[in-house]
Parts: structure tokens; sequence; C-alpha cells
């Protein structure tokens, strides 16, 4: 599903001199169907780089990213917005919504942009955030004013309402308790049974250990110092 | 400017063929809602709205008929910041549910953040940069958007 080859990343600060900093190279793994697989490496080592570059959120100074049929190396912006719509889910650390739009829409929109009736979607959204124990009373509120905790699960629940064949997971059990952390691992579970496949960074593990059927260590994407 | 809130609104759904007064009425309300501004507000003129109230009505008055490409200049300049959020996600909708096309000129990148899926930065009259409006915010090429993103107050 996820297939990444010859890989590298090279940020150039244009106001600072010019300096070019390569930060990876020659990154190659792939991820099959129903397979999860955690980046691990020390803080700085490019984990959180590796999965924004996958996700099309970095640029890629060469080397393919290709998810399904699409390379997001080479791919268009609107090629990438479709593959973000219907293939690829990406749940970051932090939310970032729209301030004063309810809870529940902020988890139906990417049930709502793939065409799922409003209905419908309100259903799932509703089943999916008990499941995550966001309190009813919640519902209609921005989580913008929510707690850590509860801002991470809406995050979660946006993130796993729509059944995306490749998923790419930043630390999704940091700050839950441990009842929250179970359920979102039964969700990670629930979406490697249906197939999807999986990227993560887990600090967790114990999360890492269970889900995890492989591990990448950025570290060896480290360019040489040297060169 | 003479002409009441609600027939700013109405007389754009009359130009494209609307007659029934009473259907006009409550299309130009509804609209007027969706803005922020009170409906009891409906039969004051503009001159008596505030800036911002202007911009607004100005906003339902473009998107009453349902166009399906609308040009907006700095919408949420000028604009208190919770108007400011209610009309992004507005905007949101009508881009899903209605299939609206929008080209956005703006200078808040916040706003670009939440609300354009593509991004193009000009500079002297040149685009400097463009692409998905993520991946241009957080790994900008161009020396000037990086100097554009760079200065940007954090809240």
């Amino acid at each position: 599903m996820i297939h990444i080859e010859n890989l590298s990343k090279t940020f150039t600060l244009h106001n600072q001199g010019s300096a070019v900093i390569p930060v990876m190279s020659g990154a190659e793994f792939s991820v099959a169907p129903g397979e999860c697989v955690a980046l691990t490496g020390a803080s700085g080592a490019g984990k959180s780089t590796l999965m924004r570059m996958i996700y099309g959120n970095y640029l890629a100074a060469s080397g393919s990213i290709r998810i399904g049929e699409t390379d997001i190396v080479t791919a268009t912006p609107r090629e990438i917005l479709r593959l973000r719509r219907h293939t690829l889910g990406y749940v970051s650390q932090f939310l970032r919504v729209v301030p004063r739009v309810p809870t529940l829409d902020v988890v139906a929109e990417p049930l709502l942009a793939t065409g799922t009736p409003s209905g419908k979607a309100r259903e799932q959204v509703e089943a999916l955030l008990a499941r995550l124990n966001i309190p009813e009373r919640l519902w209609s509120l921005s989580p913008t004013t929510f707690s850590g905790g509860e801002q991470q699960r809406v995050n979660i629940a946006r993130g796993f309402a729509y059944p995306y064949p490749a998923l790419l997971l930043d630390e999704p059990t940091a700050s839950l308790d441990a009842r929250n952390r179970e359920t979102v691992l039964r969700l990670i579970e629930e979406a490697k049974v249906r197939g999807a496949a999986i990227i993560g960074i887990f600090h967790d593990e114990a999360a890492r250990d269970r889900l995890c059927d492989s591990e990448v260590d950025v570290t060896a994407f480290r360019p040489e110092r040297a060169a | 400017m003479n002409v009441s809130a609600g027939g700013n609104v109405g007389e754009r759904l009359m130009a494209v063929g609307a007659r029934h007064y009473g259907d006009i009425r409550a299309s130009a309300l509804d609209w007027i809602t969706r803005v922020e501004i009170p409906g009891d507000r409906i039969d004051d003129r503009p001159t008596a709205f505030s800036g911002g109230m202007r911009q607004r009505l100005q906003i339902a008055r473009n998107l009453v008929t349902g166009p399906r490409l609308v040009f907006m200049d700095e919408p949420t300049g000028g604009l208190d910041v919770s108007v400011q959020a209610r009309l992004l996600d507005l905007l949101r909708g009508l881009v899903r549910e209605m299939g609206l096309s929008a080209i956005i000129v703006t200078h808040d990148l916040a706003v670009v953040r939440l609300l354009a899926d593509r991004l193009m930065v000009m500079k002297d009259g040149h685009v400097v940069e463009t692409g998905l409006t993520d991946q241009v915010l957080d790994d900008p090429q161009h020396a000037y958007t990086q100097l554009l993103v760079s200065s940007v107050l954090q809240v």
C-alpha cells in the first residue's frame, strides 16, 4: 500500500544565509495492507519529518512515496487533496479546526467530504464519540475549549471516522488515560483487521509492541555529516 | 445605500428572476442571519450598520443567488474574530455542499490555512510560489514565503 524509495529531504533557509540543511537521505521501506509499522529514533531523528513528507505536508528533495497508485513526490496538489480525502488519513498531535464549529461537525467532516449523507454521518460520529468517552453534553460545543486529552480523542475520532486504506498516526495514545488508551488501541487494531496500512510514531512502547509488525529506525536515514 | 439591508440582498434575487415577495424576504432573512446580522435589522439601512456588518451584508448579498464562483478580497478583514470564525465555517460548508469555487485575496495566513485548499504567494506582480496550502505554509521554498511564514505572530 505504501512504498518509499530512496527518499531524501533538505531544508534551504533563504533568510539565514541560504543555509542548506540535509535532514534525510536514502529512506526506504514499505507497508502492506493490514500492517502497522512504527517509526522509531530519538527525538529530532526525523520521525515527524518523514511522516509529514508521506502526507505531502513537506516536499521531498528526491525519491518516491507511492501510496496506492499515487506518487506523493510528483503528485499535483489536487491529486494529493483527493488522496487525503479518500485514501490517506492523518492523526496529528494537535487539533486544528475552525473555531466555534461543534465537535460533531468537526468529526463528521471527513465523512461529509466523501459523500456520506449527513444523517448517517451523524449516527456514525455519535457512536465514535461515545466510544471515545467524549461526554454527550460536549458534542455540540467547539473542541477548542476542551482539555488536552479530550482534544486528542476528538482528533482520533476525526481520523477514524472514515475508513482510510492508509493511516498515519503521530503519538495517538499520548495524553490519554488507561481506559481511553485501550479504546484507541482497539480502534487501531480494528483498522488493521479491515486492511489499513498504518505508519505510527509511538513513544508508548507497550502500545508499539502490541500494534506494530515491524519497526523502522529513522536514524538510519540520517545523511552523512561529511557529505 | 438608500435601500434596506433586506432589499440589498433581495435585489440580487430579483435580478435572477425571483418575484415572490414572501420568498425573497425569507431568503434575505436566512442569509442575513447566516452572516450573523440580527434578523430584526433586516429593514434598517446599511448606512446605520458598522463597517463589519456592511461587509457581512455584502457577503450575504453575493452568496444569496448560489453562484458557482466567487472572488473575495479580504473577506475577513475588519471582522470581529468571532464573526470571522463563523464566516470561515460558512464558506467551507458552501464549498463542500454547493460545490462553490472561491478565489480569495488575503493577508491573514491563519485564514488561508483553515480555508484554502491551494495557495499562491505573490510578490511584485509575480507568483513566487504555489502549491497545497499546508505544504506551502509548513515547508515554504521561496525566500519571500519563508519570510512571511516566519513573521507571523503567535497567539
